[in-house]
């Protein structure tokens, strides 16, 4: 194996991802390591899939360029990717007075930002755009150009179009030692002991970006996780909102959203509480409970009743607040850290100062003339089968006969969307299940478990027992005594 | 492939087997059965345990015993059952409903049908229902899950267990994976009694020695990659203790059984009407829903204790959608059922004066010593000493005749006097 590439990219969440399609564009040789089992698995599994607007973030700010140049790349990527995206507008809804004025701030932060096409909302023009708000809203500060995107796919959607265009993707890699190799190069190492080298390395590596970049010897930076804890509600009350809505934000968080997703189903959170441990995933009762005032004051039909699953991420959050993108006194090592939210937005425009960086350094970055700028979507039927388009069920039966085998029955999702998830490389059921929605409905994967199971193992090979949720050592059955604990 | 039937059947379970029969027996020949499975029987060929049929066999049979009788009457009687097919739509139109059936030998179906008879079952209450705090990690599995995994494919879900529920598919699987050797630690149950069969205590639990902890609950979950343990608090009046009193479980496995939820998301979708008491739909003594021509019976209608009791609303059902069929409609006045002191719900919601109805009810809360009362607005009908009743045990009573003045019939539970 050659291991010896140009840039190496440490972290494979949607930053390392959009940096990977940005320089898979170029004559060069790319690697992605990624700790965990697939792609995504980190913080940007958890992400709550919005495309900010910018209007939030303070001008001047790293925050604030990347967010409104990150959103207007989204249009393009999504048709070059065939990820799921959708332009629904935003609401920031004031509820007092005092929260009125504080609209007129943020609208004044957007002005500066760029932010397009903002205007406010009287109480009759909110309430006809979303009827289900409360009534005692004053008005809001309306954002067209907030979008709402599939945060696994679009990060998926970049990797698979990187590895077309030649990107070498190592998972379950963890970095461990980050060191000056021969000539000019970085040499990484991993603890199972892969060594690579390039002669740029890109700490993409989230919540562990400071380990990294202390791993090189420039750890000037700190990354604190704060936790965001959210609620996924049936998709019986999908129609509760169509735009995102913000509360106003208090001075320490951006306050607690109702979020409508690509899917059709609606989310509430994320809530926002710095916590010791970068591992803390755990939803608790007090965040429930808050999320869920705060959220009925906004939309008072929400139920607790409602919510279907529930889940939390961990934001990086660097030294600082803001992100740190840049080189570092170790030549070669340059960093894309503590990606907080706006990052998912500000991906794309991340990846281009990226390449920004790399061509100031010296990298000689020459446009493949056979690059592939598609990368084909799955065709799913849910949409079809919600719409009573059963034509489209049926074309799709001619393509693949894998579509008359339902699998999943909440969310309508069938054999052959599996298989080809699978055939992509997604052979963990976390990762079926964020490419496919295949167990996120109401049963929650009681139903369709095994039979998903069944089917890796029949594209794979991999025996039932092996099969895992989330990589080694999540297997969903385990095999009889095999580690009986003594207590 | 014909796809003109006077009578459709979604599921082939107890009650679709049973209903299929029921209206073979009344007259009725053109009937298909859909099942997503490959294999009739439903849930029962999961449940290899003993128990079922006492009632309507006087014998003990193990479910897929059970499921066998109806199977091979079913198929003696050449009624068609496509099996690897899903409905995927009702849609009423004027004369027939059309289901629309995605299947895997023969795509995509628009199938025709004077009658619907829904009998889709029921489905697990899950973490996210429950919203239980703590982490996601694997080896949280519902009960039905963990069951059809090692009954059916040989896998058992884990070592150590713990159970929260005391439903009586988790007690069931507490005494199935003792048997196999895992160590089931604890069963957990929120309320102050046992939310499964009083046999099932016994045999399950006590033979086992399996504490059971009545009002305590799992207030948090931890591990990072398989779950290492689950914190258990006792509940004062639903209220989670301080965390000074609460205790930890190690455990590789957590299997939920906090209840059932008929599965109604197509009867939705064919307009039919649901009531939050059962999650069933509103029906009529014919057993019919609110959309004229669709029935349901079993455990898609209310969540019953016993497959004998899904086989005989089945069959009630069957002869009912029969008649329908033959032109048969509600002559008489149709007057409502009403729950009455300690009465959760009632069911049907109406019947016709003048004709028999069977009443089907669930207490609100175990109670002692109280009178079973069913009556209209001007004469009791029955009267009946019940020296215990439990919200686990669903109450069936046939009325021969309802009086032709009646204006309402009310079920209730009342105190005694000393």
């Amino acid at each position: 194996m050659n291991n010896e590439y140009d840039v190496l990219i440490i972290g494979g969440g949607v930053i390392g991802a959009a940096v990977a399609r940005e320089l898979s564009h170029y004559k060069i040789r790319i690697a992605l390591l990624e700790k965990e089992f697939d792609v995504s698995f980190g913080t940007s599994k958890s992400n709550s899939g919005i495309v900010h607007a910018g209007f939030h973030s303070m001008p001047g700010t790293l925050q604030a360029e990347l967010c409104v140049e990150g959103n207007r790349a989204f249009d393009r990527l999504s048709e070059e990717l065939e990820f799921p995206f959708e332009r629904r507008g935003s609401l920031m809804a004031a509820f007092s007075e005092e929260e009125i004025q504080i609209l007129h701030m943020y609208y004044e932060r957007g002005r500066k930002n760029n932010v397009p096409y903002m205007e406010f909302l009287s109480q009759d023009k909110t309430l006809e755009m979303e009827p289900n708000l409360n009534p005692d809203v004053l008005g809001s500060l309306f954002a067209p150009s907030t979008g709402i995107v599939c945060p696994y796919e679009f990060c998926y959607a970049l990797v698979e179009d990187a590895l077309q265009n030649g990107l070498d993707l190592f998972t379950q890699e963890k970095v461990v030692g980050v060191r000056r190799g021969s000539a000019r190069s970085v040499e990484v190492e991993t603890e199972k002991g892969l060594r690579l080298s390039g002669w740029f390395v890109i700490n993409a590596a989230g919540l562990y970006a400071d380990e990294v970049a202390k791993a090189a010897g420039v750890g000037d930076f700190e990354i604190t996780p704060r936790k965001g804890e959210e609620y996924l509600l049936d998709r019986r009350v999908s129609n509760l909102v169509r735009r995102v809505i913000y509360p106003v934000p208090t001075p320490t968080s951006k306050g607690l959203l109702v979020i409508p997703t690509v899917d059709g189903p609606v989310m509430v959170g994320p809530s926002a509480v710095d916590v010791e441990s970068k591992t803390d995933l755990g939803t608790t009762s007090q965040g429930l409970k808050m999320i869920f005032e705060h959220a009925q004051k906004m939309v008072p039909s929400i139920r607790t009743s409602d919510i279907i699953t529930s889940f939390a991420g961990l934001r990086p959050v660097a030294t600082g607040d803001d992100f740190i993108i840049g080189p570092t006194k170790m030549k070669g090592f340059i960093n894309a850290a503590g990606i907080q939210s706006p990052g998912l937005t500000s991906a794309p425009a991340i990846a281009e100062t990226i390449r920004g960086i790399l061509l100031k350094e010296g990298l000689k970055l020459e446009i493949k003339p056979d690059f592939i700028a598609r990368r084909r979507g799955i065709l799913h039927i849910r949409k079809a089968v919600e719409d009573r388009d059963f034509d489209k069920v049926e074309d799709a039966i001619h393509i693949d006969s894998g579509y008359a085998k339902l699998v999943c029955r909440c969310e309508n999702v069938t054999e052959a969307e599996i298989s080809e998830a699978v055939k992509r490389g997604h052979t963990s059921m976390d990762a079926i299940k964020f490419m496919t929605r295949a167990g996120t409905g109401r049963c929650q994967g009681g139903f369709c478990s095994s039979r998903v199971m069944k089917i890796i193992e029949k594209e794979t090979g991999t025996p039932l027992e092996k099969i895992s949720k989330k990589g080694p050592g999540s297997e969903i059955l385990l095999l009889p005594f095999a580690k009986g604990k003594q207590d | 492939m014909k796809l003109n039937f006077d009578a459709l059947i979604i599921g082939a379970g107890p009650a679709g087997l049973g209903a299929a029969l029921s209206l073979k027996e009344n007259g009725i020949d053109d009937i298909l059965i859909v099942d997503r499975e490959d294999s009739p029987g439903g849930i029962l060929l999961q449940c290899i345990h003993n128990g079922f049929g006492l009632h309507r066999f006087k014998e003990e049979l193990t479910g897929p015993e059970y499921a066998e009788r109806d199977i091979n009457l079913v198929r003696e009687r050449n009624i068609d059952i496509l099996l690897n097919t899903c409905a995927l739509d009702i849609i009423s139109e004027e004369n027939h409903k059309t289901v629309v059936l995605l299947s895997e030998d023969k795509g995509l179906l628009r199938a025709k049908a004077k009658v619907v008879i829904l009998a889709m079952g029921c489905r697990e209450r899950n973490r996210g229902n429950i919203a239980i705090p703590g982490a996601r990690p694997a080896g949280i599995l519902t009960a039905g899950f963990a069951q059809k995994m090692m009954n059916m494919l040989g896998h058992p879900p884990g070592n150590e267990i713990v159970i929260l529920g005391s439903g009586d598919i988790g007690l069931i699987m507490a005494r199935r994976l003792s048997w196999e050797g895992a160590r089931v630690k604890a069963v957990i149950e929120a309320q102050a009694y046992p939310g499964g069969l009083n046999r099932n205590i016994v045999q399950c639990l006590h033979d086992f020695d399996i504490p059971l902890y009545l009002s305590h609950t799992i207030s948090n979950i931890l591990g990072a990659k398989r779950i290492e343990s689950v914190e258990v608090a006792p509940l004062d009046h639903g209220v989670p203790a301080k965390p000074e009193g609460r205790f930890s479980l190690a455990c590789d496995t957590l299997l939920l059984s906090v209840g059932l939820i008929p599965e109604n998301e197509l009867s939705l979708k064919a307009g039919v009407i649901l009531d939050p008491a059962t999650r069933g739909a509103v029906v009529d003594a014919n057993l019919m829903t609110s959309v004229e021509g669709i029935f349901a019976c079993g455990n898609v209608l209310q969540v019953h204790d016993l497959a004998d009791n899904v086989s005989e609303e089945a069959a009630c059902c069957g002869k009912s959608a029969a008649r329908y069929l033959v032109g048969e409609r509600v002559k008489k006045r149709e007057i409502p059922l009403k729950t009455g002191n300690l009465v959760r719900y009632v069911l049907p919601a109406c019947a016709e004066v003048g004709k028999e109805v069977i009443v089907s009810f669930r207490p609100i809360s175990p109670a002692q010593n109280v009178t079973l009362v069913i009556k209209t607005d001007t004469e009791e009908l029955l009267r009946k000493k019940e020296r215990k009743i439990f919200p686990s045990i669903m109450h069936r009573i046939n009325l021969k005749q309802i009086p032709e003045n009646a204006a309402y019939l009310e079920v209730s539970f009342v105190s005694e006097e000393k």
